[in-house]
């Protein structure tokens, strides 16, 4: 494995009495690929919205290039990171939501082209130009003056994922990404991810319901459930032949409703 | 019943015709104020500042169980004992737009709960700062949502207007009451009124339509 990029030293998380990720460990190298499968309730998507910094972690410390996330190293001590200290660490991370969260206000293009402007003060020719490129990329270019409400879910799944790489983020997170969409534009929006996987080098956390996609693109798959890491490895070896009763289990339900 | 149409023409509406400017002054001016005042109240209930959120909060909760009449009154008595004297119709601005706040704060938040949480979400990940979330992002489609309630509010304004009468604010009603009083003639005064507030609750209406059509953008229809 490469340089080490992310990672989970002890992380719980915690509704009132529920916990929901309990002590977390994991290590995402550079340019790793990781896809999290498991129960619905597992604490697959805490995983990422703490990644995020969208909730709160209650125990432990989450470290992007060998410094802390959550916490802020003030003279020898770790406290609690303040919110620029967030800001700062968040522009090495982009997210892909499961309802796409585009802006309904505004064009495809600007959805793309404006957080670049007003979040990283970038030019807006700039931002418009590398905007335009990335739409071509997903293949969306000729819908960029369409506002979201005028698109199919995959194409609105497709900007998103433009807007996320918009910013240049290093890590790219997908929360569910083909959940909230129709069968039939599950597949442009895969191939989008797919082309991510392969031909770039962003390091990729992923939570998805389609184990054969995470097996395709995966380096390694981490199967959840009760907020633990149950077991991960391979792809052929976490979903051909998982040596856990629990992840076996889980399989043959997915395997059952395909 | 007798309808004397010389004398609704030649006396009537001639001296009426100044109250309705009165009542469309006085309405527009406090409608901005409650506006203003609204979207203070509004944050302040939304602080994290929990004394002024309970401020805030039981401000409205004064003001909604208050009759306008007795808000009226006591800024029309109260403010000259201490000290401060404006003119009647500033008055009543006054009145109307402190009385009308609460609402218009209630109607403001809404239009920003409407707007989803996935919205707040996506900005924050993609590093906008809060304020330029809130400006850029959370603003604009919290408008939509907020203009038929406005338009409601604006209307109800109007129609609160005769109230100021019991303070001699030379409205319509005010008026009315006084041509009556002088000719012993009611039914032309007060049907003029009513004909008078019937067609400011239309143009009103229209107006509001239009806003809406204006103020709602593309993300609903299409372009």
């Amino acid at each position: 494995m490469a340089d080490e990029k992310i990672r989970f030293e002890a992380v719980s998380k915690r509704y009132g009495s529920l916990t929901v990720l309990d002590q977390l460990d994991l290590s995402i190298g550079a340019g790793e690929v990781v896809s999290i499968i498991g129960p619905s309730g597992s604490g697959k998507t805490t995983v990422l919205r703490c990644l995020m910094t969208l909730e709160p972690v209650d125990d432990g410390v989450i470290w992007i290039d060998g410094i802390p996330l959550n916490k802020e190293l003030r003279s020898g001590a770790l406290i609690e990171a303040s919110p620029a200290h967030l800001r700062r660490m968040r522009t090495k991370l982009g997210m892909v939501f499961q309802n796409f969260n585009l802006f309904p206000h505004m064009t495809i293009l600007q959805n793309c082209s404006e957080p670049p402007v007003y979040a990283l003060g970038a030019k807006p020719t700039e931002a418009r130009s590398r905007a335009v490129d990335l739409l071509k990329m997903v293949g969306m270019e000729s819908k960029q003056d369409h506002y979201p409400a005028q698109l199919s879910g995959g194409q609105q799944q497709r900007a998103a994922i433009a807007r996320t790489l918009a910013m240049q983020p290093e890590i790219l997170v997908f929360d569910e990404p083909t959940s909230a969409l129709d069968p039939e534009t599950i597949g442009e929006v895969t191939e989008v991810i797919r082309a991510l996987a392969t031909k770039h080098s962003y390091t990729m956390l992923l939570v998805t319901h389609q184990i054969d996609f995470a097996r395709d693109i995966s380096d390694r798959i981490c199967f959840f459930d009760k907020g633990r890491i149950v077991e991960q490895g391979p792809p052929d070896a976490v979903i051909d032949s998982p040596k856990e009763t629990r992840t076996q289990q889980f399989l043959r339900k997915v395997a059952k409703a395909r | 019943m007798d309808w004397r149409w010389d004398f609704t023409f030649e006396t009537v509406i001639p001296r009426i015709l100044p109250g309705l400017w009165v009542t469309v002054e006085v309405t527009v001016l406090s409608f901005f104020l409650a506006l203003f005042l609204g979207l203070f109240l509004m944050l302040a209930k939304r602080s994290k500042i929990s004394f002024l959120a309970f401020l805030a909060a039981e401000f409205i909760e004064f003001m909604r169980g208050m009759p306008l009449v007795v808000v009226i009154f006591f800024l029309f008595f109260v403010l000259p004992m201490a000290g401060i004297y404006l003119p009647p119709i500033w008055t009543g601005v006054l009145a109307m737009g402190v009385y009308n706040s609460a609402p218009a704060a209630e109607i403001l938040r809404g239009g920003l709960q409407a707007v989803p949480k996935g919205q707040w979400e996506a900005a924050y990940v993609l590093n906008y700062p809060p304020h330029q979330a809130f400006r850029r992002i959370i603003l604009p489609q919290a408008v939509g949502p907020v203009i038929p309630g406005l338009g409601n509010l604006l209307i109800l304004a109007f129609k609160e207007t005769p109230l100021l009468s019991f303070v001699a604010i030379p409205e319509m009603l005010d008026t009315a009451k006084r041509i009556a009083s002088e000719t012993y003639r009611f039914t032309e005064p007060l049907t003029v009124v009513g004909v008078l507030f019937l067609i400011l609750s239309l143009v009103s209406a229209v107006f509001i339509k239009i806003v809406e059509r204006h103020m709602i953008p593309e993300m609903r229809h299409g372009r």
